[in-house]
């Protein structure tokens, strides 16, 4: 501060500022800082393939939490199950953008420069230059830079009158090679923001809907089973459309390795609602069906058993409710087929006798004395090994429970108990003791449906295509230079002089030179 | 479909024999790897001898050789002859160990051949036959920067060595009997993306060998106590660093187009193009990392170590995506069909 007066620049906090922002600017848009961010994305990234993350399996993540104490809540206040929503990993693709921006904006300034600009100078001596060859020919300097005019067609080339007589070409090819990187980098930036727009429009609904002919509409979410929407979905407005399965068939090897799985639909969207028109459709896995700007998954098949409860009273229920499979390649599901008696209106009464069959399904049964188990997955002669459950199932408690399985507190409290442990071929049933009969009637098919909504996945695909287009041009195009002197010498003789330069650090220029060189300088005349 | 049998033995018996091959040629390859370059220098001393005998003051070794066998021919046989069988011996050692290594590719060939016959599908359906497409690959590939640089003939038992041991593990812990696909894989992306990433991947394992080399190369010229026996037959390290870049630089928009066709598949098959599936999120990484590394290698104080390091790092991501992912984690690319 003391040696204030004698500094013509004079540090005010503007300045102090204004330095901070440009040297700020200059550190981020650096490639250093790129290339740091770079491995920083990576690092950041690799978590989530690591640890079990929210968006993909929830119950792994709590399961997770739960196993690792202390530790599990720390990496949960961190963000790590949920890696590619979390602060620090936004922060990082944000600033890679800003340092991409940053290092694209004068780069593509310095691009429509050089397009525009003359191939560069001739150097005064190509001899100095990594490629280079020299010689005399017997034609005169027009026609030997006709020749080379007509050599380097195709090249950006500029011709220089060098004074006495000397003149020059230079030529330069291989400009698609920045077009291509800059195409990269802006379609990467294009692909990002699409991406980022999409996320925040799309939603992604799962669904179950029995394979009898029964319905799904995309109304709402209440039709559906979950729902997971972007920022700005709030469930309303979606697009119209009913989808209908009536069949479902898996196909098998004799070992019961699954082949196909195919789902008749029909389906009707939009105006074809109104009018009732409905369309089939062969739903498989990899063929989605794409209607009314959204399209729908087959996920994954299962069954329900078809229980029938006939009441002390005479009164019958039936009911086909979906178990989940819980063995994906034998197809043995479990499950909870839940009932209300019908005819009591008090309340308290009801809820001393509803009646919950819950237990394991087989589709193709397999007994080790009575435990159930499966011997694949496909229906021959199926049976269920079940607990029928009496009591307060707990569903009017006001917490919802899943439909695949019975509360087990209210188990633990006594208010739901045992009262018969049977195993069942389709139409054998069991009777409890007070009368009621529940009988297995036979097995159901569902499918589990996917319905996705992206609008901007084309954009996506798009701006992915065209990175690809913009790395192959950057990587495999050469950029080079050469340049063509002439200088007669006086006797009818032209003495050609070729310089050439690789403006790019592969390799492989060497052999396109030689043969330039060669055309230009016509060997058999050349002198030593 | 049914699955025919005895196609599949028969790939079994080339998948076994290739890789026996293989490592035959690796024995071949490390004798010339051994005696190669101390052959080639015991000839350059007495050749100058002999240059000063004849006094025909040709340095061109095309002219030398009718020289020496004048002056072997008139009597007593010279040091250059015998030396230069040692050189000439190490060399047909790597021509053979190079005929031995394409015999192993045609094996190795039909073994992916015959297990797409046997079950009527593109034969990487699952672990063992994408490791085997792989290796087939990485292979192709050094056949091909062989012919492009016939100088690092010698480095094939680096090369050799990884796709063995992983032709090893393939056949024996990862190997999976012929079946179809499940209705998943049932889709011509299959054929598109999957062989995209064996492609890549395969073609990967070069710059990822080299750049090893390369560190141990520029290791040993920064001190040369260090790794003095292997470095020293060791290219330099601009031909390593060259090798690694042009394969890298094919190999990358191969990747790219891999991981874009894995979206386009996926879009199809789980209802969206990209959901940080454990395995997407590796090939992710991977990508970066090798544009981490074209970016390095256009950066000053970038190039050189710094970026082999990167290539190491990327082709350390691929591996770890073949054998943690698939193996430990539990995710939609479930295919190994192991255990």
């Amino acid at each position: 501060m003391t040696e204030q007066e004698q500094q013509p620049y004079r540090a005010t906090p503007a300045r102090r500022a204004l330095a901070f922002v440009r040297n700020t600017w200059r550190g981020l848009t650096s490639m250093r800082t790129a290339l740091i961010l770079l491995f920083l994305l990576a690092l950041a990234a690799m978590p989530g393939a690591m640890l079990p993350q929210r968006s993909l399996n929830e119950p792994k993540v709590q399961q997770y939490i739960a196993e690792h104490g202390w530790w599990g809540e720390l990496l949960d206040d961190l963000g790590f199950f949920a890696v590619y929503g979390s602060v620090w990993f936004s922060a990082i693709y944000l600033l890679l953008m800003i340092s991409l921006v940053g290092c694209l904006v004068p780069r593509s300034g310095e691009y429509v420069r050089s397009m525009r600009a003359r191939p560069v100078l001739t150097p005064r001596n190509l001899s100095r230059l990594p490629h280079h060859a020299t010689g005399a020919v017997a034609s005169d300097a027009d026609d030997v830079l006709a020749a080379a005019r007509s050599r380097l067609k195709g090249w950006r080339s500029s011709e220089r009158d060098e004074g006495e007589g000397v003149r020059s070409i230079s030529a330069e090819k291989g400009y698609l090679r920045e077009t291509g990187n800059l195409l990269f980098h802006f379609a990467m930036l294009g692909l990002i923001v699409a991406f980022a727009i999409g996320k925040m429009f799309s939603y992604e609904g799962q669904v179950i809907v029995h394979a009898d002919g029964s319905e799904f509409c995309n109304s709402g979410i209440y039709a559906y089973d979950s729902f997971n929407p972007g920022l700005r979905v709030d469930g309303t407005g979606l697009n119209p459309f009913c989808v209908r399965v009536n069949d479902f068939q898996p196909t098998y090897t004799d070992i019961g390795q699954p082949l196909q799985y195919r789902a008749d639909l029909e389906y009707s969207s939009g105006a074809e609602l109104a009018s009732n028109t409905w369309r089939p459709y062969q739903l498989a896995v990899n063929e989605p069906l794409r209607t009314a700007g959204d399209r729908v998954y087959l996920l994954g098949h299962g069954f329900a058993p078809v229980f029938t409860v006939t009441f002390p009273n005479g009164e019958k229920r039936t009911q086909a409710t979906q178990w989940r499979p819980a063995d994906q390649t034998t197809l043995l599901s479990d499950g909870a087929t839940k009932f209300d008696p019908p005819g009591i209106t008090d309340s308290e009464k009801r809820r001393e006798n509803q009646l919950a069959i819950t237990g394991l399904f087989a589709p193709t049964p397999v007994f080790h004395g009575k435990i159930l188990s499966s011997g694949g997955p496909r229906l021959t002669d199926p049976a269920v090994a079940v607990d029928v459950m009496k009591g307060d199932l707990g569903i009017d408690s006001g917490y919802g429970q899943s439909i695949f399985s019975i509360d087990q507190s209210q188990v633990e409290k006594g208010a739901l108990e045992r009262v018969a442990r049977e195993n069942l071929r389709v139409g054998e049933s069991v009777t409890l003791d007070d009368g009621t009969e529940i009988s297995f009637e036979g097995v159901q098919r569902w499918v589990s449906l996917q319905v996705s909504h992206d609008p901007t996945q084309l954009w996506v695909l798009g701006f992915a295509v065209a990175m690809l287009v913009g790395l192959a041009l950057s990587l495999l195009v050469k950029r080079r230079r050469v340049w063509v002197r002439v200088v007669p010498d006086g006797e009818g003789r032209t003495v050609v002089e070729v310089g050439g330069l690789a403006r790019t650090d592969q390799a492989g220029y060497g052999d396109e030179f030689d043969e330039i060189a060669a055309d230009l300088l016509n060997q058999d005349t050349r002198s030593p | 479909m049914p699955v025919d049998e005895t196609l599949s033995r028969f790939s079994d018996w080339s998948y076994n024999t290739a890789t026996l091959i293989y490592v035959l040629a690796m024995v071949f390859f490390a004798v010339e790897q051994a005696f190669g370059r101390a052959g080639r220098l015991r000839t350059a001393a007495p050749r100058r001898e002999l240059v000063g005998v004849s006094a025909s003051g040709a340095t061109d070794p095309a002219t030398l050789t009718p020289a020496s066998n004048a002056i072997g021919a008139s009597d007593a046989p010279p040091l250059t002859p015998a030396a230069r069988r040692t050189t000439s011996r190490a060399a047909r050692f790597g021509r053979m160990g190079v005929a031995l290594t394409v015999l192993g590719v045609l094996l190795h060939l039909a073994a992916l051949v015959l297990r797409g016959l046997a079950t009527s599908r593109v034969p990487w359906g699952n672990m063992y036959e994408y490791m085997m497409a792989v290796c087939l690959i990485a292979v192709i590939t050094w056949l091909v920067v062989l012919r492009k640089y016939p100088s690092v003939r010698h480095l094939s038992v680096f090369v050799l060595l990884p796709v063995v041991i992983l032709l090893f593990v393939g056949g024996t812990m990862l190997y999976a009997t012929a079946a179809p696909v499940q209705p998943a894989l049932q889709s011509y992306w299959l054929i598109i993306h999957v062989s995209a990433a064996i492609v890549s991947s395969g073609m990967f394992l070069v710059p990822g060998v080299a750049s090893i080399l390369y560190l141990i190369r520029d290791r040993h010229e920064s001190n040369p106590s260090r790794f003095a026996k292997v470095a020293g037959h060791l290219p330099g390290r601009s031909v390593l660093d060259r090798v690694s870049y042009r394969t890298t630089v094919l190999a990358f928009p191969i990747y790219t187009f891999g991981v874009l066709c894995g979206a386009v598949w996926a879009e199809a098959a789980w209802g969206r193009f990209w959901g940080w599936d454990p395995k997407e999120t590796v090939a992710f990484v991977a990508w970066v990392i090798y544009a981490a590394y074209l970016h390095a290698r256009a950066t000053a104080g970038w190039r050189g170590r710094p970026a082999a390091w990167i290539n190491v790092t990327g082709f350390a991501m691929v591996v770890f995506n073949l054998f943690f992912i698939n193996l430990v984690t539990a995710g939609l690319h479930s295919y190994a069909g192991v255990g």
